[in-house]
């Protein structure tokens, strides 16, 4: 490994200081913020000491926003201001949210996703998980006593291009640059795997507050890689308390609830189920604001009865994930456990049924996400030489595009590793069609729309030609973060478009710009400096690196091209030192323009380096 | 990156049907290792972005070697020849009857709700397939008879598309 190591990418920039990064696991019902600390991941507290942050948000008249347990004591006596569970939300339409009807919110039907509308007005589920994000990243910026470098944020392996997005941009609108979005079960595959030094074929089955995912992981060499995933992105510990909300229900024969009393319920059926962890029985009782009440004994048995056909809508994804992995029960040496839902016993026997073997839990599911995603931040923010790991995830759902007739064609497959690219050529169907629309779809499903639209756009301008003649070629690109971007062309007459795949649920650039305003004016920030510093910070970051690279690799570049990247880095020092913030983000953009085919010839003389030492080793 | 490199050179491996399978995942693993984004996320944009490049040009190669029939494809291909070309389509009568036989089974297995049945039709449809590569192996890499390597590779996709509709029938049964 020695031969590798001199061309360890990560180390070629000059020795630096700790670069503060964190893992933020956000989650349905609860968030939580790690980092690594003298090499030890740990969760970061708040002043009271809790490392759980409730997802809960409540917006007052005032403007006042309530974060984590005020906002979650303020649930039942403000239930249309106080937002629980807005994950489930993320990236999703009014028809996508099957519950609607029992949920005490005012929605607003908004294209792509749904709104909320709130005392302070009418907020997105991006919104409302920035404001989330934000309480945790000042938390750890007062622990780590810095700005942090950025962030590597969870979500569930099984979200859809959508959510994914979304939770993105949620990060940016808290001020976090995102270093990776990192799925949940990779995550605490990485906290458990580097715990024990595993080897070999593992399932994450992950089930937390609202989603459900299961992920075959490949543990071998250091490299973690992610066979097969697949889930549902609405199955959760929130269904399991609804079961028991219907049953009190039933046992007081309520009227129809408002929405304060729903909440009540729902508070009181979570608790049930908790103590339902520990206890064979439990007594659960309510008085209403009717004055109406209830009181029962719920047993474990009544318990799991009610919730088992939740339990085997886990099961049939995970036979999936399974089958697309191409491996039979026997072939999975472990089974970890992540999500506060597996606490449920009902949950922890089926599962040892399935597998037939005791899964592990000695991590504490609620924690173990946050601490893989602060394993990887330390990794990616560059503050760990050449003996780390490396994640090799996977795309959890199809990407394809809508053709004639309404039906979907698979560009890129599912379970495809990822980063991934992949072409797919049409034709033109009429005489003369100067113009197509390309729609863009995620999901398995035959007709198209029964997947989820991701993005419309046109391509304009082909030159008429008789039907058939045209060759226009589609490309998917998806990023190490799972994003996608497309982007079609005419081939005989090189007419172009290309879409970020993220206007679709109504949010663009603009929107987020207002927001980020919106959320500065609220905090008394100034938007402009903190604009204008973080700017400063990634120039001379650029200039940092790029100095050390032609230190390193001057034998790569002649004295005009070295002379080019010169004069660039000049030019972005003399912008440093001026007020435009604007100005020196293009500065950037040249100097990163300059120093690109710089960038290629080191790539390749790090592969030549890699296959060699490859070479060494098979024969050595 | 150096496109006239064929993925077999990619990952220092001989250009044959037969595969050591454990010198290729060492190889993916160790340019994976050199050429992820992950290894360039706190490095500028322009590396970030050639990062990207090489690691989805890794995944290709290495996805298109390691899938039997993409791996047939692909050789073929380096020999010029389209062995999924639409107006080639020549199959074996032979052949064509096994598939309907196989097809019939899985119909069967589906309407009678035969767990059983479907398990064990996977295990002759994974073991013609095992076959099916050992005759691709031996037509690319002894006998260079490509005419006869492309009519095998799609044979060889054949089987693929009956043990991906097992796979439905399973999904439909156990939901």
């Amino acid at each position: 490994m020695a031969l590798l190591q001199i061309s360890e990418p990560g180390m070629s920039t000059a020795p630096h200081q700790h670069r503060l990064a964190v893992g933020i696991d956000l989650g349905t019902t609860n968030s939580l913020v790690a980092t690594v600390r003298s090499g030890l991941a740990v969760v970061l507290d708040d002043e009271a000491g809790h490392s759980l942050l409730p997802s809960v948000v409540r917006y007052l008249a005032s403007g006042e926003v309530e974060v984590g347990y005020a906002a979650q004591a303020a649930q039942n006596c403000d239930p249309h201001n106080t937002i629980a569970s807005v994950k489930r939300f993320m990236g999703r339409g009014i028809a996508d949210i099957d519950d609607i009807a029992s949920l005490p919110y005012r929605f607003v039907d908004a294209p792509g996703m749904v709104q909320l509308k709130t005392a302070a007005g009418v907020k997105s589920p991006v919104e409302v998980s920035a404001e989330i994000l934000r309480v945790l990243r000042r938390r750890a910026e007062a622990a780590l006593g810095g700005e942090l470098v950025g962030a590597v944020i969870t979500v569930p392996a099984y979200f859809d291009d959508a959510q994914r997005q979304a939770t993105k941009d949620a990060a940016q609108l808290a001020g976090l640059n995102v270093l990776r979005l990192l799925n949940e079960p990779t995550a605490a595959a990485i906290a458990y795997g580097l715990d024990n030094a595993s080897e070999g074929i593992y399932a994450v089955y992950d089930l937390g507050g609202g989603t459900f995912d299961i992920s075959i992981l490949k543990l071998s060499k250091g490299v973690f890689e992610v066979l097969s995933t697949n889930g549902d992105s609405a199955l959760g510990g929130d269904d399991f308390d609804q079961r028991v909300f219907c049953w009190m229900i039933e046992q007081g024969r309520f009227a129809p609830l408002s929405a304060g009393d729903a909440r009540l319920l729902l508070t009181k059926a979570r608790d049930a189920k908790e103590a339902l962890t520990e206890h064979t029985d439990v007594r659960v009782t309510a008085v209403l604001s009717t004055g109406e009440m209830m009181d029962a004994t719920l047993t474990q048995a009544a318990f799991n009865a009610m919730t088992a056909g939740l339990v085997s809508k886990t099961l049939a994804p995970t036979r999936k994930a399974l089958r697309d992995a191409d491996l039979s029960i026997d072939e999975v040496k472990g089974v970890v456990m992540v999500g506060g839902s597996t606490r449920m016993p009902c949950i922890r026997q089926a599962v040892a049924d399935f597998f037939k073997q005791t899964p592990l839990t000695n991590l504490d599911p609620d924690k173990v996400v946050a601490l893989g995603a602060a394993m990887q931040a330390d990794v990616l923010a560059g503050n760990r030489a050449g003996d780390d790991w490396l994640l090799l995830d996977v795309i959890p759902l199809s990407l394809g595009l809508e053709t004639m007739g309404g039906l979907t064609e698979k560009v890129i497959p599912r379970n495809t590793t990822i980063p991934t690219a992949r072409a797919q050529e049409f034709t033109t169907f009429k005489d003369g069609q100067t113009a197509m629309s390309v729609h863009v779809l995620q999901g398995e499903r035959e007709l198209a729309s029964d997947c989820r639209s991701l993005a419309r756009f046109e391509l304009r301008g082909i030159p008429p030609m008789v039907a058939g003649a045209a060759r226009i070629r589609v490309t998917f690109q998806v990023d190490a973060d799972g994003l996608l971007s497309v982007s079609a062309r005419e081939q005989s007459s090189g007419v172009e478009a290309s879409v970020q795949v993220k206007p679709s649920y109504g949010i663009g650039d603009e929107d987020i710009t207002r927001m980020l305003k919106d959320a500065f004016t609220h905090a008394k920030d100034d938007m402009y400096a903190r604009a204008l510093n973080e700017q400063i910070v990634d120039a001379q970051g650029l200039i940092a690196a790029t100095r050390a690279a032609m230190a390193e690799d001057s034998g790569l570049l002649s004295a005009d091209e070295t002379a080019t990247i010169e004069a660039a880095i000049a030019a972005l020092e003399k912008l440093i030192a001026g007020p435009d913030h604007l100005a020196i983000k293009r500065g950037i953009e040249a100097l990163n323009a300059a120093t690109t085919e710089f960038a290629q010839r080191r790539m390749d003389q790090n592969v030549r380096r890699a296959m060699a030492g490859q070479k060494l080793e098979t024969f050595g | 990156m150096d496109f006239t490199q064929t993925h077999f050179e990619l990952f220092g491996l001989p250009q044959s049907y037969a595969l050591d399978r454990g010198k290729l995942d060492a190889a993916y693993r160790e340019l994976q290792n050199t050429v992820h984004p992950d290894r360039f996320a706190a490095q500028p944009d322009a590396e970030q972005r050639v990062a990207m490049q090489w690691a989805t040009q890794v995944n290709e190669a290495y996805q298109t070697l390691k899938h039997p029939v993409s791996r047939g494809v692909y050789l073929l291909k380096l020999q010029g020849i389209d062995a999924l070309d639409a107006n080639n389509t020549k199959m074996a009568p032979a052949f064509l009857m096994q598939q309907m036989e196989w097809r019939e089974a899985i119909d069967d297995a589906r309407a009678g709700k035969r767990m059983a049945a479907l398990d064990a039709l996977t295990d002759d449809l994974r073991a013609a397939h095992r076959r099916i590569e050992a005759q691709l192996a031996d037509l690319i890499d002894t006998a260079h008879d490509y005419a006869a390597a492309s009519e095998t590779v799609r044979q060889l996709r054949f089987m693929d598309k009956l043990i991906a509709e097992v796979g439905d029938v399973y999904e439909e049964l156990e939901s």
